[in-house]
């Protein structure tokens, strides 16, 4: 059964169609990458899932619950977590504390320690610097953060936008690494990225948005060989 | 020793203002809005007060709870009615000229319930005074009630903020409401709550002030509140400590300035340490410097 289901969503700023009407779904284990170029709606659709913008049209259904209308505090208890485009970690807070108010919602003090050594162990430099604050990590470091966050909830899926952003090569293949860890240790991923080649280096399958619909879809290995998507997005 | 004594009472006064600028500066560092209707809040409070107080009678811890209980509704009805909608919109100016508004309407009502004529306050504070060096010095019940108040509140709000599931949602709402939301916070139940903390802290302010100056009329709140304001960006606004030393130095400078240089000036030279604190330090005393967002 799909973890996560996207049936028909419409999404306006205003009078500006953002998307127009995608269907996608997620299942439990899988790396799911969205690509396309900026303003495909890639953001949009990971804010609508998340809860963050609301939908004119359409559902979202998680683990079987319709959590369309579910307002987006509630949505991070349900087991889904957002890493944001741009990081946005509290950048007054020490790494910490930006890490603890990652398990915001959650009651089970001892557990949490638990979490959170395991996030340590995932990005140890984040512990090294935990009493620093955020503000002052480079962006790499902030990209960890702000995925060592999301964790903290325990998440089920964990969606991500533009991870790479802004970072250099060698930090892009380590936070993908990191991607691929996640995975493997059980949480489902949605992706979304510009770096189409390295998203669909480690995704299961993909979807490709252009201007507020999917134009492809597929295995994420089938997509890579795809010409157009080579013209289009992998610059072959 | 006089000049104690002025010193102390300063700091009394500026411990009302530092009490009121929290309102202030809470609001604008987790709303990021100006609440100018704050002033008034404290004015209906002190009508709380009068009325179960001196007309009724009530004992006065009661009668304080009270117009704390008044002032914590009225702050979070103003905010859900006022300021929630207009959230999203794409100007500030909007939700800045509603407080406006807000503050307007609240002192005509007041005009409409309780009248023009000023009535007299009676303090609620029934500490005898305090005397130092051999009758020299007599510091009165309120002025050390004032002041230790203050210390109190102070105290408690800065555990609160940083021991406390809702005090770190404070937090995490002020540095980015989006972020907040995604780690499950409730920003609207959180933006909610600081109103009613400030609002509550405004009756206690109203109290405390009506206490030492007992004339009180619908306009009470209005010169206090923009003191106060003031208070709040002389020491940094959106920072709690912030608020403490703006406020009592504003209490200092005004009783100082009106004993020894002109008591028609003294508001004058508030507003004028103000502007030179402000040319000197755009971002107040402890203000944190405005960063770019990248």
């Amino acid at each position: 059964m799909a973890m996560l289901e996207i049936e028909n969503i419409e999404v306006f700023y205003g009078v500006i169609q953002a998307i127009k009407g995608i269907s996608f779904q997620v299942n439990e284990g899988e790396v799911i990458a969205l690509i396309g170029a900026n303003g495909a709606g890639k953001t949009t659709t990971l804010q609508t899932i998340t809860g963050m913008i609301s939908p004119k049209k359409g559902s979202v259904i998680f683990n079987g619950t319709d959590i369309t209308k579910i307002p987006g505090h509630k949505i991070v208890g349900m087991g889904m977590a957002h890493v944001p485009e741009g990081r946005r970690v509290f950048s007054q807070l020490s790494v910490l504390e930006n890490l603890k108010m990652g398990a915001y919602t959650r009651k089970d003090k001892t557990e949490i320690e638990e979490t959170l050594a395991t996030v340590y162990k995932s990005f140890p430099r984040l512990e090294e610097r935990k009493n620093q604050p955020a503000g002052t990590l480079s962006g790499g470091e902030q990209q960890m953060l702000a995925m060592g966050r999301a964790l903290m909830s325990r998440p089920k899926l964990i969606c991500m936008d533009e991870p790479s952003m802004g970072l250099s090569p060698i930090l892009v293949d380590e936070i993908f690494n990191i991607i691929t860890e996640i995975s493997k240790a059980g949480t489902t991923v949605l992706l979304v990225e510009q770096n189409a080649k390295k998203a669909l280096s480690i995704a299961d399958r993909a979807y490709v948005l252009e201007t507020g619909n999917i134009v492809l879809s597929g295995d994420a290995k089938e997509l890579m060989n795809n010409e157009q998507i080579k013209k289009a997005y992998l610059g072959e | 020793m006089s000049f104690v004594l002025y010193l102390i009472n300063g700091i009394s006064l500026g411990s009302v203002y530092a009490i009121i600028a929290l309102g202030y500066t809470m609001v604008y560092g987790i709303a990021k809005m100006l609440n100018f209707a704050h002033g008034d809040v404290i004015m209906i409070g002190s009508y709380v007060s009068f009325i179960t107080f001196s007309q009724m009678g009530v004992n006065p811890i009661v009668s304080v709870v009270m117009s704390m209980v008044v002032c914590t509704l009225l702050g979070v009805v103003i905010e859900r009615v006022a300021y929630k909608p207009l959230r999203k919109a794409t100007s500030p100016l909007a939700v800045l000229i509603t407080a406006i508004g807000v503050s307007y309407f609240l002192q005509n009502a007041a005009l409409l319930i309780f009248g023009a004529n000023p009535v007299s306050f009676t303090s609620v504070v029934t500490l005898s005074p305090l005397k130092l060096a051999g009758g020299d010095l007599v510091i009165s019940g309120t002025t050390i009630v004032t002041i230790v108040l203050c210390l109190i509140i102070m105290g408690c709000l800065m555990i609160f903020i940083k021991k406390t599931k809702a005090g770190q949602a404070m937090l995490a709402v002020s540095e980015d409401k989006d972020a907040a939301q995604l780690m499950g916070i409730n920003v609207n139940a959180t933006i909610a709550l600081t109103f009613a903390i400030g609002s509550g802290l405004a009756a206690i302010a109203g109290v405390l002030l009506c206490s030492a100056y007992p004339t009180l009329t619908p306009y009470t709140g209005s010169m206090p509140g923009i003191k106060a304001f003031t208070a709040a960006v002389f020491g940094g606004i959106g920072s709690i400590p912030g608020a403490l030393i703006g406020g009592i130095l504003l209490g200092v400078i005004e009783i100082l300035g009106r004993a020894y240089i002109s008591s028609q000036l003294s508001d004058a030279i508030v507003f004028a340490v103000l502007i030179v604190v402000l040319l000197v330090k755009p971002s107040g005393i402890l203000g944190k410097p405005m960063r770019e967002k990248v």
